[in-house]
């Protein structure tokens, strides 16, 4: 037993490969939050007064809440004038052509692995790049417009779609919802839009690449997607930020919306710098994100591979209104060294047959603690309404914390509700068992919490399987002697 | 091919390996038997390399190398191979994939290129064949709900992927039914040759109706007490290991 402890707190944390901080001249607001502040990003943005005015509602419901306690989680107190609401890189803001964004955050991106260059880009996939307060560009959106959709940054929405804004925004997640949700509606500065028209199936992966870029800075992002009737679209994030010993707020919206036979699928790869094996700096991750099936037959799927991040606070959710609507939730979580993950989905059944299916794999490591926390709630009237849920944890080494917390309410009788968890510990018999065959500790780590994961990670569009699998086994690098 | 000599070893602060002296050849089959606790797969599991165990004294050359200064996926690159007595379920994991990962890995070692998809399917199909070994089997998580025969028959498919020099066949008729003995014995059988060796370690006599070894020892208390032919295997299935421990017994009274 003992050795294999000490097997497993072999070896180091291999760096953060995307933890490099491009030197850009920013454009920022001064530090700290009031309705100055608000204002202030409102201005830039160049907003209408309606915008303003749902900025400040949220501003002066946020003052009247307390942040939320009851997360398995510790941090010091976050000092919300310590921090800087709006940071853009000093360009023309969404130039009107890729051409137009400025080399050196070109390069940033390229560096991440994201091209602008749509003749360079896979086929296949369409990308919004946001760098800290701001999207710099968004490719394939003429071939997209040809087919009626709008993928584009928010802050292009408020001005080119302001109705679909104001129908849609915060329909899903009100602007009161949580402490964490008014301060985004408060000063959210960009993240993405998109609008899928009835009956399309979207023809490629909708992505947006969140950048953290600059020092004491939050990034509030706010992400809506509308399917109307009959269409499709799969969705995907992703997110790095640099390296630093400062912890960096990221408080995030998203909303998603599918009409009558629409089916929504948003995928996460969440790799926000960590903090380092002692615990010093990462992000804290405070995300809502919620999607209604709002009609018949509508489906919404979330899948999430999260590895970074050195609070992750977030429960990617579905509101089950419309009969016969499905929704998924799939997430592997890992923590490692000091990381701590509060995760989890609720599935809220009110129309009647409707189906939610969880899968839920946490892989902890170091001295971290990852908890499992979900709500399937069956109202009154969703004769019929099924879940399946499982939940298990795999423990490397002793010293970290796998916790599971499942709330189930039941108001009909018709449901059936299943519930199933299984924790583990990667043990040095399996490891020894690869190494018998000639394969490394390290490979057999990988091909172990591969395995593990293999029910979410298939869940993954092709393109990103292959990455998330190497971030798997990166995160969990050196956590295996 | 292989050569231990005076191996002393032991788990935990107890020693169980009291003075090993075994040498293999090319070609040969030699069987260890032994009472329950005479350090059979102690044995099997120091030379493979497994951590908990630690070798106290004595040497093994492996191919002209030191085996106890190599990691165990250098053993294993290296030619040796572990058929386990409790093969470890893996959930999730393929036993293509883990093959295909073993196989690439002991190439690189080698300094060869990966296989490619096409070659390494024909291989496995081959293999497949030779342990009546089902595809559908190796598609499904390593070891997991695998009957016990399934799991056996499993081992001997690994071991005709990674083609070893040496093969240690710990235990690997335990728990199986007569059938299932015939076909991974079939197995094993059609895996000898002039420049491999195998080593059975088996408590039964049986498994070597099958197998049939060149040589046979018997281990009591961590050392080899008596080697023989084949024949040995049937005079200690018939007079049971107690003939064995009283001989020992009036041996280490004539000499004390």
């Amino acid at each position: 037993m003992n050795e294999e402890v000490s097997l497993i707190e072999q070896e180091v944390l291999k760096d953060y490969k995307y933890g490099f901080i491009t030197d850009i001249e920013a454009d920022e607001a001064p530090k700290g939050l009031s309705e100055d502040t608000v204002r202030f990003i409102s201005a830039k943005k160049n907003e209408p007064e309606w915008m303003l005015e749902w900025r400040l509602k949220a501003y002066r419901q946020w003052l009247k809440m307390k942040e939320p306690s009851w997360a398995n989680i510790k941090y010091p107190e976050i000092d919300y004038q310590d921090i800087i609401y709006y940071s853009a890189p000093k360009q023309k803001i969404a130039p009107d052509s890729l051409d137009e964004i400025d080399p050196e955050l070109r390069r940033t991106f390229e560096k991440l692995g994201i091209s602008l260059n749509e003749q360079k880009r896979l086929t296949g996939v369409a990308v919004d790049a946001v760098i800290d307060s701001v999207s710099i560009g968004t490719t394939f959106k003429k071939q997209l417009g040809e087919l009626g959709i709008i993928f584009c940054s928010m802050s292009e929405a408020v001005q080119e779609h302001p109705d679909l804004i104001k129908k849609y925004l915060s329909t899903v997640v009100p602007v009161t919802d949580n402490f964490f949700a008014a301060l985004n509606s408060a000063v959210f500065s960009d993240g993405s839009f998109c609008y899928i028209p009835k009956g399309v199936h979207c023809p490629m992966e909708l992505s947006t690449y969140f950048r953290i870029n600059a020092g004491n800075t939050g990034q509030f992002e706010r992400t809506l997607i509308v399917a109307e009737a009959g269409s499709y679209v799969s969705y995907l994030e992703g997110c790095t930020a640099p390296m630093r010993d400062e912890n960096q707020l990221h408080a995030a919206v998203v909303e998603l919306i599918a009409m009558d036979n629409a089916e929504i699928k948003y995928s996460t790869v969440q790799n926000w710098y960590p903090g380092d094996k002692d615990g010093r700096g990462g992000i804290y991750n405070f995300v809502t994100k919620r999607g209604i099936c709002s009609g018949v037959n509508s489906k919404i799927s979330w899948t999430q591979v999260e590895t970074g991040s050195s609070i992750t606070w977030k429960y990617p959710s579905v509101i089950l209104k419309g009969d016969n609507s499905v929704g998924e939730f799939y997430s592997v979580a890992v923590t490692n060294h000091h990381q701590q993950a509060d995760t989890g989905t609720k599935m809220l059944h009110i129309g009647k047959n409707t189906r939610s299916r969880i899968v839920s794999k946490g892989i902890s490591a170091g001295v971290s603690n990852n908890s499992y926390r979900g709500l399937v709630n069956v109202s009154k009237r969703a004769d019929n309404a099924r879940n399946f849920s499982q939940c298990d944890s795999l423990l490397l080494g002793d010293k970290c914390g796998a916790h599971t917390f499942p709330y189930i309410e039941v108001k009909n009788n018709t449901a059936v509700v299943e519930h199933e968890a299984t924790t583990s510990k990667i043990g040095e018999d399996q490891i020894f068992y690869c190494n018998q065959r000639g394969i490394d500790t390290e490979t057999a780590v990988a091909l172990i919490i591969n395995g593990f994961a293999k029910e979410v990670m298939n869940q993954l569009p092709m393109e990103f399987a292959v990455e998330a699998q190497k971030l798997l086994a990166i995160s969990l690098e050196g956590s295996v002697g | 091919m292989l050569n231990i000599d005076n191996l002393h070893a032991g788990i935990e602060g107890k020693k169980i390996l009291n003075g090993i002296n075994l040498e293999i050849k090319a070609g040969e089959v030699h069987a260890i038997m032994g009472p329950n606790g005479s350090g059979k797969s102690t044995l099997a599991s120091v030379l493979a390399g497994r951590e908990q165990y630690e070798v106290l004294e004595g040497s093994v050359e492996f191919l002209g190398k030191d085996l106890l200064e190599l990691s165990p996926e250098v053993r294993a690159a290296e030619g040796l191979f572990l058929a386990f007595q409790y093969p470890v379920e893996i959930p999730g994991l393929s036993t293509t994939n883990f093959m295909k990962t073993a196989v690439n890995q002991i190439r690189k070692y080698k300094g060869l290129e990966p296989m490619d998809a096409v070659a390494f399917l024909k291989m496995m199909k081959e293999k497949m064949a030779l342990v009546e070994i089902e595809q559908s089997m190796l598609s499904r998580p390593l070891n997991e709900g695998f009957s016990g025969g399934e799991k056996k028959r499993n081992e001997v498919f690994q071991m005709a992927m990674l083609q070893p020099r040496l093969a240690i066949l710990d235990e690997t008729d335990s728990g199986l039914d007569i059938d299932a003995i015939r076909i991974v014995a079939n197995g094993v059988n059609k895996l000898r040759s002039k420049d491999n060796a195998i080593l059975v370690v088996t408590h039964y006599q049986r498994l070597l109706d099958y197998i049939v070894p060149d040589f046979v020892h018997v281990l009591y208390n961590g050392r080899i007490v008596k080697s023989g032919p084949k024949e040995l295997a049937y005079e200690l299935e018939e007079r049971g290991y107690d003939f064995i421990k009283n001989e020992v017994e009036v041996e280490l009274a004539s000499n004390p």
